[in-house]
C-alpha cells in the first residue's frame, strides 16, 4: 500500500500544471537547499576549531551543548515557517478497505523523510566526526550524534502538534512567536535557564549513554499525540470539511467613490476578509510595520543607509508581496466565471492595483513614526513606497500572468493548514533586493540624495506609464487566458 | 443568434467536437443530449471562449467570441459549481452578477421574488456562504443568476441534475416560459431524455463529436431519443 500512496505523490507532484510552468522556481528552490546545506557544512566543520582557538581552557562540545537550547529554538521556528505538513488527499482512500492507522502512519512516518530532518545532520555529522578525531571517545560522539538526530526528529513532530493546534486559531503565526519568544525571554533574563538545562541534559546523556532512551521516549510520545490527532481528523466532517461559518454581510458602499471597478474592489474585500488564507496577509501587515524595530534601534544597523531601503521597501511593499503574487490566482476557483462575464480585463486588473496601492500608501503612513530614528528613514521609506507604486507592483501584476496555480479557498485538502512554504517567501526576496541593488550604485558613486532621487524617479517613470503599462498587463492576460482557465480546473 | 462553422477542438490526435455547421435561430429552445464525452461541455465551452477552437468560429449574434468580447453583455451562463463564488452569500452573488449586467440591488431584488416558489426558503436570508450550501442549493443559485439581466443566450449545462424533483418540474416550466415571454435563446444539455423532450424544441444529440441527429421535437422524440441510446 505505501508503494501507492508513494506513487500517487509522485504522479500528483509531477502531473500538476504547477511543476510543468513553474520549472524554475523550483531550481530557485533547490539553490535554496543548496545554500542553507552548505552554510550547515561550514558550521559543522568549523566550530569545533574556532571553539577551540577563542576558548582554550574550555571542552568545545561543552560550549556547544550550552547552545542547543538555542538551535532547538531556531530549528522549531524556522520548520513552523517552512516545512509544510504533509500533505495528502485522503478522501479518497477513506472508503476502501484500508485501515485509518495505515494512512496516519504513512503521513507521519514520510515527514521523517523531510528535507529540514536531514539538514541538521550536515551540521551535526561533521562535528562528531571531528569529536572522533579529537580523543574524544567512539561512544560519546556517536550518542551525542544520535541524540541530536532524536531530537530533531522530536522537534519534527513537535512542530506538527504546534501547527495543528494553531491553525486552528485565527492568528496562525501567533502561538509559535508568542511560544519561541516567551522562552528565549525567560532564558535571556535568566529567569529560567534553559540553555543550561538542554546543555546538562545533553552533557548527562554523554555520560551516561543509556539516558538515550529518555529522548526516544519523547520521541515516541510525541509520534503517538501526532497520531491520535490526525486520526480523530480523518472524517469528513472533520478537518476534511470546512466549518460552516455564520456570513456577515456588509456592503461596503463607500466603495462605491471609485467608479467602475467598485464590484470587483468589494469583492476583493470579501476575499480578504472571508478567507482564511488570504486573510493572513492583512495580519501580516503587523508584523510588516513592526519590522523595522528589529533594526533601527541598534546603532550598528543606524548606519548602514541602503537597510533603509530594504526595510521601506518591505513594510510599504509587504501586502503587495504577499497578495500580488497570488494574482490571479486567488479568483481561480470561479474563475470562468469572471471569463464569460460582462467584464474587462482592464477593471478587475485595476482594482488589483488599487487595493494594492491603498495599503502600500497606508503602510507608509503608519510607518512615519521611524522618523524618531532620523529623517533619513522617512525620505528612504517615502522614495520605497513610489518605487513600489511604480515599479514593483507592476511586475506583480505582470508575473501574475504567469500564475498557473490554483488557490483552493475553502480548503478541503486535508492537513493542508498553510499552504505556503517556502517558495512564497523565496518570490519576495527579488522584489525587496533589486531596489536596494539599484540604491547602492548611486549611493557610492555620488551619494545619498542622487541614490534616493534615482529610486524616486524610477517610480514616478513607472507612474505617468500606468495608462500604457496596464494596457500591456491586461494584453498579456488576454493572451494567456485559456491556459489560465485550464490550468486552474485542475485540483493540484 | 449563434453559428457555429468548421467548428473543431482537437487534444493531440483525440478530436472531441467537430461541427461542420451548426446553427441556433434566435428565441429558439435547444437541447444537446449524448453520451459522456459526446463534447456537450466543450461546445457549450467553446460557445463562452473558455477554451480556444482548433479549428472554425462560433458567432454569437454577429460577434465572433473569440475575436471580440461584445457578446458578454447579452449572454449569461451557468456550467459548473466554479461559476459561484463560494465566499459571498447568494444576495451577494446574485448583487454582483447584477451589477454586471447593469442591475441595481433593488432591480436584483425585484427580479428575485419571483424564484421564492424554487428557493424554498433555503438560500436568500439564511447567512450562509455559498460554499455552505448543498450541491442543489447551489445548482439553483447559479441557474437564477445566469437569468438576471435578461439575458438573450442562457447557457445551462446539465441544469437538472442534483436537483430535487419539485424544483425539476417548476425549472422546466420556467424554461418554456423564457423562450415564450422573453424571446430569450436556451441552450441546455441533459442525461435525461424526458426533461430535455419536454423543455426543448429542437434536440440535436452528438456522439464523439459529431452531430448525429438533429430533430424537431415532436410526440414521437421521446421514443426515438430512447431507440437510440438503448442500443
Amino acid at each position: 500500500m505505501i508503494k501507492y500512496f508513494l506513487n500517487f505523490e509522485w504522479k500528483q507532484f509531477f502531473r500538476s500544471s504547477y511543476w510543468q510552468k513553474s520549472v524554475a522556481l523550483n531550481i530557485l528552490l533547490g539553490f535554496f537547499a543548496l545554500y542553507m546545506i552548505l552554510s550547515f557544512l561550514v558550521l559543522g566543520v568549523s566550530i569545533y576549531p574556532i571553539l577551540k582557538k577563542q576558548f582554550p581552557d574550555s571542552d568545545p562540545l561543552l560550549i556547544v551543548n550550552g547552545f542547543l537550547f538555542y538551535w532547538f529554538l531556531a530549528d522549531l521556528v524556522m520548520r513552523f515557517f517552512l516545512q509544510k505538513l504533509p500533505v495528502m488527499n485522503v478522501k479518497p482512500f477513506l472508503v476502501l478497505p484500508l485501515k485509518k492507522s495505515k494512512i496516519v502512519n504513512y503521513v507521519l512516518r514520510k515527514s521523517a523523510l523531510s528535507f529540514f530532518n536531514f539538514l541538521p545532520l550536515f551540521a551535526v555529522i561533521p562535528f562528531g566526526t571531528i569529536l572522533i578525531f579529537e580523543d574524544y571517545s567512539v561512544a560519546t560522539a556517536l550518542v551525542w550524534m544520535l541524540a541530536m538526530i532524536l531530537f530533531s526528529l522530536i522537534i519534527n513532530y513537535l512542530n506538527f502538534i504546534i501547527e495543528s493546534k494553531s491553525a486552528e486559531t485565527e492568528l496562525s503565526f501567533l502561538p509559535i512567536i508568542a511560544l519561541a519568544s516567551g522562552l528565549f525571554a525567560l532564558n535571556y533574563f535568566e529567569i529560567i535557564s534553559f540553555s543550561n538545562f538542554v546543555g546538562a541534559a545533553m552533557n548527562s546523556i554523554i555520560e551516561n549513554p543509556i539516558l538515550v532512551l529518555i529522548p526516544i521516549f519523547i520521541l515516541v510520545g510525541f509520534y503517538f499525540a501526532n497520531f491520535s490527532i490526525l486520526k480523530k481528523k480523518l472524517y469528513i466532517d472533520g478537518s476534511l470539511k470546512a466549518k460552516t461559518q455564520i456570513a456577515n454581510t456588509t456592503d461596503l458602499e463607500w466603495t462605491r467613490k471609485f467608479g467602475s471597478i467598485a464590484p470587483f474592489l468589494q469583492l476583493d474585500l470579501k476575499l480578504l476578509w472571508r478567507n482564511k488564507r488570504p486573510r493572513s496577509s492583512i495580519f501580516i501587515l503587523a508584523i510588516g510595520l513592526l519590522y523595522g524595530l528589529f533594526f533601527y534601534p541598534q546603532k550598528m544597523y543606524i548606519e548602514m543607509e541602503w537597510l533603509y531601503v530594504f526595510i521601506g521597501t518591505f513594510v510599504t511593499g509587504i501586502f503587495m508581496i504577499n497578495f500580488g503574487q497570488f494574482i490571479p490566482a486567488w479568483d481561480s476557483g470561479y474563475y470562468k466565471l469572471l471569463m464569460s462575464q460582462n467584464i474587462k480585463y482592464k477593471e478587475y486588473l485595476n482594482s488589483k492595483y488599487s487595493l494594492m496601492i491603498i495599503v502600500s500608501i497606508l503602510m507608509f503612513v503608519l510607518s512615519i513614526p521611524y522618523v524618531y530614528f532620523g529623517w533619513k528613514i522617512l525620505v528612504v521609506h517615502f522614495a520605497t513606497l513610489i518605487y513600489n507604486l511604480g515599479v514593483n507592483v507592476y511586475v506583480l501584476l505582470y508575473a501574475g500572468s504567469f500564475n498557473r496555480k490554483k488557490i483552493d479557498l475553502t480548503q478541503r485538502a486535508a492537513f493542508n493548514y498553510q499552504g505556503t512554504g517556502a517558495v512564497q517567501w523565496l518570490v519576495g526576496f527579488p522584489l525587496l533586493l533589486v531596489p536596494v541593488g539599484i540604491f547602492l550604485l548611486p549611493y557610492f558613486t555620488i551619494g545619498f540624495e542622487a541614490a534616493v532621487a534615482t529610486l524616486i524617479i524610477l517610480g514616478i517613470i513607472g507612474i505617468v506609464f500606468h495608462q500604457k503599462t496596464m494596457a500591456f498587463i491586461s494584453k498579456k492576460y488576454v493572451s494567456s487566458k485559456y491556459k489560465m482557465i485550464s490550468a486552474f480546473e485542475q485540483n493540484n | 443568434m449563434i453559428t457555429a462553422t468548421e467548428l473543431s477542438k482537437k487534444y493531440g490526435e483525440n478530436i472531441v467536437l467537430n461541427i461542420a455547421s451548426l446553427e441556433i435561430p434566435k428565441g429558439q429552445s435547444f437541447g444537446l443530449v449524448g453520451n459522456n464525452g459526446a463534447g456537450k461541455t466543450t461546445y457549450f465551452n467553446l460557445l463562452l471562449d473558455l477554451i480556444k477552437p482548433s479549428t472554425g468560429s462560433v458567432i454569437n449574434n454577429e460577434i465572433e467570441v473569440s475575436k471580440s468580447e461584445d457578446w458578454k453583455p447579452f449572454t449569461a451562463a451557468f456550467i459548473d459549481e466554479s461559476f459561484l463564488i463560494g465566499y459571498l452569500t447568494p444576495e451577494e452573488y446574485f448583487y454582483f452578477v447584477g451589477e454586471l449586467r447593469g442591475m441595481n440591488k433593488v432591480d436584483v431584488d425585484t427580479f428575485l421574488t419571483q424564484f421564492q416558489e424554487i428557493f424554498n426558503d433555503e438560500i436568500l436570508g439564511k447567512k450562509k456562504y455559498l460554499r455552505d450550501l448543498s450541491k442543489g442549493n447551489q445548482k439553483k443559485v447559479g441557474i437564477v443568476a445566469a437569468l438576471i439581466g435578461n439575458p438573450e443566450v442562457i447557457i445551462l449545462d446539465e441544469p437538472f441534475a442534483n436537483l430535487d424533483p419539485t424544483t425539476q418540474i417548476r425549472l422546466k416550466k420556467l424554461l418554456r416560459n423564457l423562450t415564450k415571454d422573453s424571446n430569450a435563446t436556451v441552450l441546455i444539455s441533459s442525461h435525461d431524455l424526458g426533461h430535455v423532450t419536454e423543455v426543448c424544441e429542437r434536440i440535436v444529440v452528438l456522439d464523439k463529436g459529431e452531430i448525429v441527429k438533429d430533430i424537431k421535437t415532436s410526440e414521437e422524440t421521446l421514443k426515438e431519443l430512447e431507440t437510440y441510446f438503448s442500443v
